[in-house]
């Protein structure tokens, strides 16, 4: 397992630089400009000289090797002199990659934003899990009953419904008409009594709800696929003629095994955590990684939809591995020599 | 599985009961809503509004465009003009003196040095500023003593009102930007952080989302401004931001919302606040052609000669395109389609205004039994019976096509009734938008080739002087072949007059003088048949809240422009 993983990993490496490339050239070759959005008063010269400021108007390769170095170098040495405390010779000249847009370090702004993406999305994900596994193991369990029925149901339209609309929705129904949570999004809050967590909760809940409910719909919909599988397996059979509890047969064996693959598919979903609900934190103002990655898409910050977008391909791959080594530790059918 | 969905059940109405408190504002912050998040404070590196917006709370220029268009000295004593010396007699450079005793927020005194430094920050060749355009013709801009400036142009400047004027254009500290110039500008980290001489201090900022703001303790006014936060939050759409000012009330200030007015006005029955409408200068117009779109005449069609020889057919004449505009009812059109996105008008200029001329408004009645007498009066009249009259022999029909867009159509609809009633005949046509204004050489159906007798579009002025605006008639400008139909006169209008006027007014600095001017080549463009105006449409539209009091709307500034004098009432 320990050989398997490291040769996982090892194998990452060339497949993170290619996706590096094409993700820098698809980005690059877009007929994206950086002086695009610009009042259509200033004349092409001033365009032009923005763009030389830049150095948008720079050949490809010299603008990739320029990424490479400061994603892959001078960022990693950076990260290291801010959290040890220490400086190395040529500080001073380092370049970080920096958007073209905010003129700022796209890691620091990543790194302002992550919180709030964290918070909302990864609870949402979180609450999804809570409610989509015990949903989905009772709707298995009691097939075609009438638990079943409006859970398919209550999921289909958590599923079809998209996000944009729900969000919508509940803004009309609890802002504007009950006037219980806001609709805006308070990026600037910070938890320090009671009554800022109530603030934090009360904000978080309208987008936390519209994403629960898709990832939930999602979620239990696999894991009752799943669950129903095993239920129908020689080994469950063998179990209840042992005269064990209905409890233990479905609790002990059949849900273990049927949460195999959702522990996988929870695995490869989590750099998604990492991206954003790109709508939702739209709508409600999240201000997340999500919504920094459409502006800059927009504004044609290719700096800064280059590093995005590769911190989301790394991720990815990280937890394929992860999940594939998690089902090798969890189904001990599975071996990888 | 019950306990757990019966705790679930428990939380949810907790959840309710903490949110009966309610959606509160606190009274002394003002909560902005930019549905475009800032990315920085830089407005010399702005990509935006949201930049030049969001800066203007904390940077100030010389002077500001008041409401009506003209200038309103902010840092600057009082607004330099010939009759006062600070312009100089030949146009070629001014000179402003800054108020006394100006501080910037962190204590230090403002100089004349920081107004050059603020010139040369944007006019360094590798700053990569996007409002450059403001230092045009700028030679050099020098520092006379502490508190006077001179810029001087490199020829006569009867308008110098760029450099330092404006949102566009605000006094940045040198202390702190000194090293940030040229291309040190790409990684600016003071652009973040902007020191200024406005009503506010920027607290926090984060990129592309949200800036917080405190009030400034050393803002030159007494007692201002009334608020002691601001909050400038970014992002989402232009729908949700008006709604959090008019229906849930948890935002102050929604800016430009560019959605449907019909929209907004349902928005505003909710109580909590109203739409602010802001008119620049643009107004929707029927353009006459005054050559001949005829087919027939192929490579010809619709192209002006020098000599006069492919004219309009029957449009120039005077009786006839003087009866279809007063068959139109303008304040049906204003009231039943653009509501409270317009109202109606008989001139081509209205903003800044003092240009807007007093002497067309007769057409804003509608008058059918006059346009009729006017026709028979000139021997115009039906006279083979089919409901059509002819001018010598040439039946009354014309073609007029417009954009695609609801509001459009229904305009089209509506004058057709009117002119049918005075016996011409229209042909209407609609064309998609992106066709229509597109610039493809290669399409007859743009509205710089003008392939019809009649089309109706909005246009205006890009700035508060129309000098530029008014340009857009010379005899030069004449759409054709030879431009590859580039030019402003898209009407193919010819006046010798005209173009004398503009020459006139290029070289003339006395406002005064300058007004005349523009309202004497109105007058020549609505007199002449070049143009119809119809509406006079609002150019942007903001959500305030109904507690705050002092706002005024200004289409020349940022929105914001004014933000110390608002209270909460």
């Amino acid at each position: 397992m320990g050989k398997y993983t490291i040769r996982r990993l090892l194998t990452a490496i060339p497949t993170i630089l290619v996706i590096s490339f094409i993700i820098f050239a698809v980005v690059d070759l877009s007929p994206s400009d950086p002086t695009g959005n610009l009042p259509l008063t200033i004349p092409p010269e001033v365009r032009q000289k923005i763009r030389e400021a830049l150095g948008a108007d720079d050949p490809f390769a010299v603008k990739y090797v320029k990424w490479l170095q400061q994603f892959f170098i001078a960022e990693p040495l950076n990260f290291i002199e801010t959290t040890l405390g220490i400086t190395f010779p040529g500080s001073e000249d380092r370049v970080r990659v920096i958007s073209w847009a905010t003129r700022g370090p796209v890691i620091d702004i990543i790194a302002e934003r992550l919180p709030q993406t964290l918070w909302v999305v990864g609870s949402s994900y979180f609450l999804g899990v809570l409610i989509a596994v015990p949903v989905g193991v009772y709707s298995a369990y009691r097939q075609y009953s009438i638990f079943d029925q409006v859970g398919t149901f209550a999921m289909m339209v958590g599923f079809s419904v998209p996000t944009f609309f729900t969000g919508l929705m509940f803004i009309v129904i609890f802002s504007v008409n009950l006037k219980w949570f806001p609709s805006v999004y308070d990026t600037t809050l910070v938890v320090t009594d009671i009554e800022s967590l109530q603030q934090q909760l009360r904000q978080m809940f309208m987008p936390v709800t519209v994403l629960t409910l898709y990832t939930t719909a999602q979620m239990s919909r696999y894991t009752r696929a799943s669950t129903l599988d095993n239920l129908q397996q020689d080994y469950i059979r063998t179990a209840r003629s042992k005269g064990l509890t209905e409890r233990t047969v479905v609790m002990r064996h059949a849900v273990r095994n049927s949460l195999i693959p959702v522990v996988t598919l929870i695995a490869l979903q989590i750099p998604g955590i990492f991206a954003g609900a790109l709508i939702t934190e739209q709508i409600f103002r999240v201000n997340g990684i999500g919504q920094y990655l459409i502006i800059a898409i927009q504004g044609g910050d290719l700096p800064t939809v280059q590093t995005v977008t590769f911190i989301f391909a790394v991720l990815v791959v990280i937890f394929n591995i992860v999940a594939d080594v998690l089902y090798g530790i969890l189904d001990p059918r599975v071996t990888y020599s | 599985m019950k306990t757990k969905l019966s705790l679930l059940l428990i939380l949810l109405m907790a959840l309710a009961s903490v949110a009966g408190i309610g959606v509160a504002q606190e009274d002394d912050t003002v909560n902005i809503l930019f549905w475009q998040a800032a990315s920085h404070m830089n407005p010399y590196l702005g990509n935006g509004d949201k930049e030049f917006s969001a800066a203007s709370l904390t940077l100030e220029p010389l002077a500001r465009y008041g409401p009506d268009g003209a200038l309103v000295p902010f840092l600057a004593e009082a607004i330099p003009t010939v009759a006062n010396g600070g312009v100089s007699e030949d146009l070629t450079s001014i000179t402003w003196t800054l108020k006394e005793g100006l501080i910037w927020s962190d204590g230090s005194a403002v100089t004349a040095d920081d107004v050059v430094f603020s010139g040369e920050f944007c006019m360094h060749p590798e700053t990569g500023c996007t409002v450059l355009n403001n230092f045009n013709d700028v030679e050099s801009v020098e520092a006379l003593d502490e508190r006077t400036v001179r810029v001087n142009f490199t020829g006569p400047k009867p308008v110098p009102y760029g450099p330092f004027v404006s949102y566009l254009s605000p006094i940045i500290q040198k202390a702190q930007f000194e090293s940030c110039i040229g291309a040190a500008a790409l990684e600016c980290q003071e652009s973040f952080r902007p020191i200024g001489t406005g009503p506010f201090v920027v607290d926090e900022f984060r990129t592309n989302d949200v800036i917080t703001y405190t009030a400034n303790p050393n803002y030159r006014v007494e007692g201002q401004p009334a608020f002691s936060r601001a909050v400038f939050k970014g992002g989402g759409d232009a729908e949700s931001a008006a709604r959090a000012v008019l229906e849930t009330g948890e935002a102050d200030y929604a800016w430009n919302l560019q959605i449907s007015p019909a929209v907004l006005t349902a928005m505003q029955e909710a109580g909590l606040g109203t739409v602010q409408a802001g008119y620049a200068t643009s107004v929707e117009r029927l353009m006459i052609n005054q050559t001949n779109p005829d087919p027939a005449l192929g490579d010809d069609r619709s192209v002006w000669m020098a000599d006069g020889s492919n004219g309009h057919p029957f449009l120039q004449v005077d009786a006839i395109w003087m009866a279809m505009s007063k068959a139109i009812d303008r304040n049906i059109i204003a009231s039943q389609l653009y509501g409270i996105a317009g109202v109606p008008t008989c001139n081509i200029l209205l903003g800044p205004a003092i240009y807007a001329s007093p002497n067309n408004d007769a057409c804003l009645d509608q008058d059918v039994e006059g346009a009729k007498a006017l026709l028979d009066d000139a021997g115009i009249v039906d006279s083979d019976g089919d409901g059509v009259r002819e001018y010598m022999g040439i039946p009354l029909r014309v073609s007029y096509q417009t954009s695609t867009n609801a509001v459009r159509q229904n305009t089209q609809a509506l004058v057709k009734q009117w002119w049918s009633d005075i016996g011409i005949e229209t042909e209407l046509r609609n064309i998609d938008a992106a066709v229509f204004f597109g610039g493809d050489i290669a399409s007859p159906d743009t509205y710089s080739k003008f392939y019809t007798d009649i089309e109706m579009y909005t246009n205006g002025s890009s700035s508060p002087d129309p000098e530029v605006y008014l340009g857009n008639w010379r005899t030069t400008e004449i759409t054709h072949p030879d431009n590859s139909w580039n030019g402003g006169n898209v009407a193919r209008w010819y006046s010798e007059e005209y173009d004398v006027l503009l020459d006139e007014m290029s070289q003339t600095a006395d406002l005064d003088r300058r007004v005349e001017l523009a309202i004497a080549m109105n007058d020549l463009l609505v007199q002449n048949g070049v143009m119809i105006p119809l509406v006079y449409r609002a150019s942007v539209f903001s959500a305030l809240a109904n507690t705050v009091d002092g706002f005024i709307m200004n289409p020349w500034e940022s929105e914001l422009w004014n933000i110390a004098e608002w209270t909460r009432s």
